[in-house]
């Protein structure tokens, strides 16, 4: 079909998803895009987001974290350092290691080393979660 | 009989020995099946970062970017990356040798020189030896990207704050299951990256950048840093697993030939054992029938 389009997820485990989709939006670091077939060829950060893509009116969601999009006229290509589809994640999981990490954040002061690395890990399991409750 | 007692021991011994080794073995084999199709399930996404790496190069002047920097050596760092287990042959023991060659060579030049070790083994040896940094070990039981970011987070800023002009990588490269060599790579300053010649100019595609293209590269070259990290550390993986293989082979073939020394040497006894008690029996009923 000529108004497909395709998309392929690699991480450095695996190729965690690749096949012929409608829509895919990706979370930007300038900003959430979409993206259909025709789009100009682009390169873009990705930040810690979520990802989704609509493949037969139905719609996906992933949790990704940083990387970047390759997007060409037919071809969209996510390298990412990890992706999960919303239904691998477990919620119960993902609540606790939000609560853990949140926890680690408040003990903390601005000036720690260690605080930039903590608030990103709030900000992913926060994330996930989020995209968890979606699928 | 004692000696026959003793023997017999010593076989069941080497027996058990001969049990963990191949059990060991067949473990590492294992291991090394899961290496081996993550090394595979790797290289598209190694083949395709390098590719938007190259083809953003040829447009940004990265000479300028700060983890390009090229500072006067004085002091240095230097990765070593070891297993964390050890019954895997000259696997680490080699590649310690390597980096001890390499540090008395820099240490030679007069530069300041700090180990940060990965995996025990190395940590273990150098601990008492030279000065280390950041040491991680037991990583290699479970691991992923989350361990390159966290040790790309431990080299990366101190780079930047110039608490060290270079950063060195030494690991096990992975050949095939045999063979591994230690090598040394140079990390910081990254070598030049994008060839000209690497990418065709036809298929060459004038991209968008989000953000600008310097920005973008400015995040691409850390994550450029845990690929190469990262690679190192699925190599380690799966070499230490192939060395334990094949040192658990030669291991258990050993055994199996010393279990059939010592069966020999068993049953030679066995049978010297009854000709001395036949002996003694004749002996006996010639003095009898003599009397």
């Amino acid at each position: 079909m000529a108004d497909e389009l395709m998309l392929e997820i690699v991480t450095p485990e695996k190729l965690a998803f690749s096949s012929k989709v409608e829509e895919v939006t990706v979370p930007g670091s300038e900003g959430e895009f979409g993206v259909l077939r025709g789009h100009a060829s682009l390169l873009s950060s990705i930040q810690i987001g979520e990802l989704s893509y609509t493949k037969d009116s139905k719609r996906t969601f992933y949790a990704v974290e940083t990387g970047y999009a390759e997007v060409l006229s037919s071809k969209v290509t996510i390298l990412v350092e990890g992706a999960e589809r919303s239904d691998m994640i477990d919620k119960d999981l993902a609540r606790k290691e939000k609560a853990d990490a949140e926890a680690r954040l408040a003990k903390m002061a601005k000036e720690d080393q260690d605080y930039e690395k903590v608030r990103a890990s709030v900000t992913k399991a926060d994330m996930r979660l989020k995209v968890a409750e979606k699928g | 009989m004692a000696a026959l007692k003793d023997i017999k021991r010593q076989i069941g011994g080497v027996q058990k020995t001969k049990q963990i080794t191949s059990a060991m073995n067949m473990v590492a084999a294992s291991k090394f099946r899961t290496a081996q199709m993550r090394m595979d399930n790797f290289r598209p996404y190694a083949g395709k970062f390098m590719e938007v790496l190259n083809s953003l190069a040829l447009r940004v002047d990265a000479s300028s970017h700060p983890l390009l920097a090229v500072r006067p050596p004085k002091k240095l760092r230097v990765i070593c990356m070891t297993s964390d287990r050890g019954l895997c042959g000259g696997f680490n023991s080699n590649l310690i040798k390597a980096t001890e060659r390499f540090l008395k060579e820099k240490k030679g030049e007069g530069k300041d020189v700090v180990l940060v070790p990965i995996g025990r083994k190395g940590r273990d040896y150098f601990r008492k030896k030279t000065s280390i940094i950041n040491d991680r070990v037991d990583v290699f039981k479970t691991f992923d990207m989350s361990l390159a970011v966290e040790i790309s987070n431990d080299i990366i800023p101190s780079f930047l704050r110039e608490e060290y002009d270079e950063l060195y990588l030494v690991y096990n490269e992975f050949k095939n299951i045999s063979i591994h060599r230690p090598v040394v790579v140079r990390l910081f300053p990254l070598p030049s990256i994008g060839q000209e010649e690497a990418t065709d100019p036809e298929k060459r595609i004038d991209y968008i950048y989000e953000p600008s293209d310097e920005v973008l590269l400015d995040r691409i070259l850390p994550m450029y840093v845990r690929v190469l990290i990262y690679r190192a550390l699925l190599e380690t993986y799966a070499g230490e697993n192939g060395a334990r293989m094949a040192a658990m082979d030669n291991a258990t073939r050993n055994c199996e030939e010393l279990i059939g020394s010592l069966s020999l040497k068993y049953n030679k006894a066995r049978q010297g054992a009854i000709t001395a008690e036949l002996m003694d029996i004749v002996g006996g009923t010639e003095a009898l029938s003599k009397g």
